[in-house]
């Protein structure tokens, strides 16, 4: 299923060719689209790494759908890894059952462990720049580590 | 009737998962308000949208064995329930699946040791443990219930889920309320105890009309 992802990623020769993809997984539409957005304007704007909101259902509840992840996954897909941020519950466990599965995301994709806001900033600053699945993973696990007071 | 005696072949496997999705279509309200007082009030829902997406998935793509049934109906939970049960009765059903392999026929005490391995997937998955008010403290003595029979399964299953009425919830959204969370029963203990009790009558179904079975076990 990942397999003509990777072809049409690297032979496409898009912007975002060859960069890490991010995907925000939230019960909320809304909350994944919108911080999708705030990750996308912090990190410049313009040419940043794929992102793509994987929120609610797709009746539009609050909820986690299987369906919308993995789309979302496949979409920004480009070759490099697919980091996946999750806010809770079922979002965590959807998407560690995915993964268990094998075949139902892109290889490369990886749960990254992450505060779900700042990981997302952090994510997307550091796959625009052309970091690799490692580097996002551990930039965007590392915003757990500043404190706010 | 084609099945050795003490086997069960992919009908059986058919039947109990049906039997499920109309356990849950009938007891969706009582789940729903058990969630209300210690979760977020859609547990009977979300359980009828997955089982009635694993009937439809079983009648349009009928699985040839056993194990087939289970990985399709995980596969189904995990797609289309939407809370966190979705992934957790998916791996459940998955895991016990790959475990029965591609065998036509399986004992009771194979699909016992199956569904222990299932048990254990879920456990990693939520990082829970017995006594956090969780599922695992209705499955894990069905488990144990069913390695002597499935009546044991479900009454081990059904003393599990209510004797998580007292318990303090450590784990999922009833855990951030402490204290307050002691004195319901937990809904996935609750959901979890239906599973064996269907599976407890269709085993007497079976038993009891053996001769209606007409080859279906064949399979």
């Amino acid at each position: 299923m990942s397999a003509g992802r990777d072809d049409d990623g690297r032979g496409g020769g898009g912007m975002s060719a060859g960069r890490v993809g991010i995907v925000l997984v939230s019960h909320s539409a809304g909350v994944a689209a919108a911080v999708a957005e705030l990750a996308r304007g912090l990190a410049g704007g313009g040419d940043t790494a794929p992102v793509r909101p994987a929120g609610g259902t797709p009746g539009g509840g609050l909820g986690t759908s299987a369906e919308l992840i993995a789309e979302a996954a496949r979409a920004v897909d480009g070759g490099a890894g697919v980091a996946l941020l999750v806010d809770l519950g079922s979002a965590v466990l959807t998407v560690k059952a995915l993964l268990a599965e094998g075949g139902e995301l892109p290889e490369g994709a990886r749960l990254v462990d992450a505060p779900f806001v700042e990981g997302a900033v952090a994510a997307v600053v550091t796959a625009s720049a052309g970091a690799g699945l490692d580097e996002v993973a551990a930039a965007a696990s590392e915003a757990y580590t500043y404190r706010k007071e | 009737m084609t099945e050795t005696a003490g086997t069960y072949g992919t009908e059986f496997f058919v039947r109990w998962l049906e039997a499920v999705a109309e356990a849950v279509e009938r007891e969706a309200d009582r789940l729903t308000e058990l969630d209300a007082a210690i979760g977020d009030a859609d547990h009977g829902a979300n359980l009828r949208r997955g089982f009635t997406a694993v009937r439809k998935a079983l009648e349009e793509e009928p699985p040839t064995a056993p194990g087939a049934v289970l990985v399709a109906a995980g596969k189904q939970l995990i797609s289309t329930v939407g809370g966190a049960s979705g992934p957790l009765y998916g791996t459940l059903l998955r895991r016990a699946g790959k475990a029965l392999g591609d065998d036509p026929q399986v004992t009771r005490e194979r699909f016992a040791g199956a569904l222990g391995e299932g048990v254990e997937a879920v456990s990693r998955l939520g990082g829970a443990a017995p006594g956090d008010k969780t599922m695992l403290d209705a499955l894990g003595p069905g488990v144990e219930g069913l390695k002597v029979s499935f009546s044991a399964g479900r009454d081990r299953a059904g003393e599990g889920a209510a004797g998580t009425v007292p318990l303090r919830a450590r784990k999922g959204r009833a855990s951030y309320l402490g204290e307050r969370s002691a004195g319901h029963e937990d809904p996935g203990a609750a959901s979890s105890a239906l599973l064996f009790a269907a599976l407890a009558a269709t085993a007497r179904a079976e038993a009891a009309d053996g001769t209606r079975t007409d080859g279906e076990g064949a399979a």
